[in-house]
């Protein structure tokens, strides 16, 4: 194994206070990500000193708003834009919210055929 | 008040090699505010997972960029490596390293070149170019390849460099280091090169970190932090320590990139005098079921691949986290309080390749 990862399994609602902690921890974030076509499944993955650790965050579906972390991390802003140009996903009160035009693909939400409708 | 004016730059612009769009917001000729668009040539290369067989997925990682391809490759192989938990070969781990600092080498030599562009030096432009091209020899000799090596493989590596060969060309590399020291003075010495770097575009320490910035702009602004010390293919095997600089302008990030050529060579001659005989690969059978989050360091710095596989030939998701993506809001941070001239060679400095970013 090359490294170990921690993952630890979140509820939306304790997103912002979770992040928080792991900024009052000292932790850069280094990635947050998406999978999934009906339930989502997005992961904030931090940093520090080489251990990793993930949040790992399942919403229902793309309806299901997502409260955003570029308050607490300024670079999140990029990753949050990401998800919703290619997945759906709704986050709310962006920093910098491109509102679908982060990425200008000509078929909307194109990893998430779902999310199209 | 000084009246605003936004002056768009790119995505078609000399400096630029590749599409990225920034509203430049000015007073007089000073940036107050930057926005970033990218999204020009998005080619959803990850999404391709669900449609090709998770062994010949690497030919597609090796094609997300030109200059990393084989990082690019190696890390998707390690990815899927971890998942199946798969034990490569310890030849194949030191290959893995060799040409992995062979692609920094000819990324950062691109780079010295592309910034001496920029500054209008052309004659050191090609003079750093020309040195690259000795690099692209030598992966063309080992891979056959200069930009698409091919060489990478889940269960180890496709092709083996010979004892001779690998010797051959640790004597070449340290033969080159007398001219790489000529030609990267320049950079360092120069006054008319200084004085486009030093003090341009600081990021400070801090912000550097907060921001998540990685690679060459991370330890130019002082943090030790190099994704190789994870220890990944042979690196657990190489004594370095992170190349880094203090001041966090232009001038450290050119510093970094130009100490760590010097030190490639070092790495590569270890891996050589480490190697040990034996295969360069393991058969793989079965398929992946489960995931994992793989981290190296390309040229630009921190890669991530996170592959999740539910133990079919497909995956079910690849995200490719590069790290020009992850520069992008250092990028930002460092604009603002510069002069209009100076942004080409401002967003020079994070190495953009946006051809990564775009995946």
């Amino acid at each position: 194994m090359m490294e170990e990862q921690k993952r630890i399994d979140i509820k939306p609602d304790e997103l912002p206070a979770k992040v928080s902690e792991m900024h009052s921890s000292g932790y850069r974030l280094v990635q947050i990500d998406c999978s999934g076509t009906g339930a989502i499944e997005i992961n904030y993955s931090f940093d520090k000193g080489y251990s990793f650790v993930n949040l790992k965050l399942t919403i229902p579906s793309v309806d299901t708003e997502v409260p955003s972390v570029s308050a607490i991390y300024r670079n999140a802003f990029l990753y949050e834009n990401e998800m919703n140009d290619l997945f759906g996903v709704k986050v709310k009160n962006i920093s910098i919210d491109y509102k679908g035009n982060f990425y200008r693909t000509t078929v909307k939400r194109p990893f998430n055929p779902e999310a199209q409708s | 008040m000084t009246k605003r004016t936004i002056i768009p730059f790119g995505p078609q612009h000399p400096v630029l090699p590749e599409p990225i769009h920034l509203d430049l917001v000015l007073e007089d000729e000073t940036v107050v505010e930057a926005i970033p668009s990218i999204g020009f040539i998005h080619r959803g290369l990850e999404k391709l997972v669900e449609k090709k067989d998770f062994l010949d997925f690497v030919y597609v990682a090796e094609r997300i960029c030109g200059i990393c391809s084989f990082i690019h490759g190696m890390t998707y192989c390690i990815a899927i490596e971890e998942i199946m938990k798969i034990k490569i070969p310890e030849r194949a781990e030191y290959l893995r390293v060799v040409w992995s600092e062979l692609s920094r080498m000819h990324s950062h030599l691109l780079w010295l070149g592309l910034m001496a562009d920029s500054l209008g030096f052309e004659s050191l432009f090609m003079h750093s170019w020309r040195m690259r091209e000795k690099i692209l020899d030598i992966i063309e000799d080992t891979t056959g390849g200069r930009v698409i090596f091919g060489s990478a493989k889940i269960g180890g590596v496709r092709k083996d460099i010979d004892d001779a060969t690998l010797k051959a060309i640790v004597k070449n590399l340290k033969s080159y280091r007398k001219e790489l020291k000529e030609i990267t003075d320049v950079f360092i010495k120069d006054p008319s090169v200084m004085h486009r770097l030093v003090g341009v575009g600081t990021l400070k320490k801090e912000d550097a970190y907060e921001l998540g910035v990685v690679g060459p702009v991370l330890r130019a602004s002082g943090w030790q932090s190099d994704t190789r010390k994870l220890g990944y293919a042979a690196y657990k095997n190489i004594n370095f320590e992170p190349v880094t600089e203090k001041a966090g302008d232009s001038y450290a990030r050119c510093s970094v990139r130009i100490k760590e050529l010097f030190q490639s060579i070092d790495i590569i001659d270890q891996a050589v005098s480490k190697i040990p005989a034996g295969p360069i690969e393991i058969k793989v059978t079965g398929t992946p079921d489960g995931e994992f989050f793989a981290r190296t360091e390309q040229p630009r710095g921190e890669v991530i691949y996170h592959a999740k596989a539910y133990g079919t030939r497909f995956l079910q998701r690849l995200r490719v986290r590069t790290p020009t993506f992850a520069n992008i809001p250092g990028l930002l941070k460092m604009l603002p309080g510069s002069n209009l001239a100076d942004v080409p060679v401002l967003v020079l400095t994070i190495d953009p390749c946006i051809s990564c970013t775009e995946r």
